[in-house]
């Protein structure tokens, strides 16, 4: 068991199993976004306090939701390359991060656009929106640190120090409006409560966020494709990978 | 269709959402494939 896992961990035995998946969850994440977007904009109902302004929801929750996971998951890949030294767990948070950072961006934008029509503006320096922004630097920041540094096992290294010691972020955005007064609002989802919102409100978000899942596990496999080729060029599978293209 | 696009009032911020979203997606996927071009 443990030897199988071990043999995926190579980048060779990976590429072909990340070339064959990628189309599945691409038509999976442009099935599921077709059903979200439809239930988030002909079924859901129009908001009683916001109007159609809280539409933005469906973007915006999965968006936060996809730039804490994904960046929890970066961080992880990190730890164990730096822990096992497997080549591909390096490569792996390399994909990960542009998908990461785009998400952040993401969740900053539209909650900057839903902030202005609901709060009256759209940017206040208040912990969650503080914290969410200094997620995308750290996004920006793991990505220039590993681009900076020229040899990929010492970047890889670098770069899970930077990625760990970032992820003690997440929680903090997380919980940051529990921890602090915050303009932002709670959370409307939870496990152990009812939800705080229409049920087909909940639908459509999360036939998005499971369509933001699908799409980031698609293009982080495309990128650790590329990833792959570009770091193991001199190696004789990819020489003949290429001559078969 | 008009009252569709109106969103009630909230127009730019719903679709500046939505429409930003679709470009930045559209713009990963652009340079993933010429990434792949180039490797």
């Amino acid at each position: 068991m443990t030897s199988d896992l071990f043999r995926f961990a190579a980048p060779q035995a990976f590429f072909p199993i990340a070339g064959k998946l990628i189309p599945w969850f691409s038509i999976l994440a442009g099935l599921l976004a077709i059903a979200g977007l439809y239930v988030a904009f002909f079924v859901a109902p129009t908001d009683a306090t916001q109007g159609e302004s809280y539409r933005i929801i469906f973007i915006h929750v999965p968006a936060a939701w996809m730039s804490m996971f994904i960046y929890v998951v970066m961080a992880g890949w990190a730890g164990l390359g730096l822990a096992l030294n497997t080549r591909l767990s390096g490569m792996m948070s390399s994909a990960l991060a542009p998908t990461g950072a785009m998400f952040t961006f993401l969740a900053l934008w539209t909650g900057a656009l839903w902030g202005k029509p609901t709060w009256g503006t759209y940017w206040v320096w208040d912990a969650r929106l503080t914290s969410e922004l200094v997620l995308l630097f750290l996004y920006l920041g793991f990505i220039a640190l590993k681009q900076a540094i020229p040899d990929p096992v010492r970047a890889d290294r670098a770069g899970a120090i930077l990625a760990l010691v970032g992820v003690v972020n997440v929680p903090i955005i997380y919980f940051s409006v529990q921890w602090w007064n915050t303009l932002h609002q709670g959370a409307s989802v939870s496990l152990t409560r009812a939800p705080a919102m229409a049920a087909t409100m909940l639908l459509g978000m999360l036939l998005m966020a499971l369509a933001a899942w699908m799409y980031s596990i698609a293009t982080a496999l495309a990128r650790v494709r590329t990833i792959i080729l570009e770091r193991e060029r001199d190696a004789e599978w990819v020489r003949l990978q290429r001559a078969a293209a | 269709m008009s009252e569709f696009l109106a969103m009630g009032g909230y127009g730019f911020y719903v679709w500046g959402s939505y429409g930003v979203t679709a470009l930045c997606i559209c713009l990963e996927i652009f340079f993933l494939r010429s990434r792949k071009q180039k490797s």
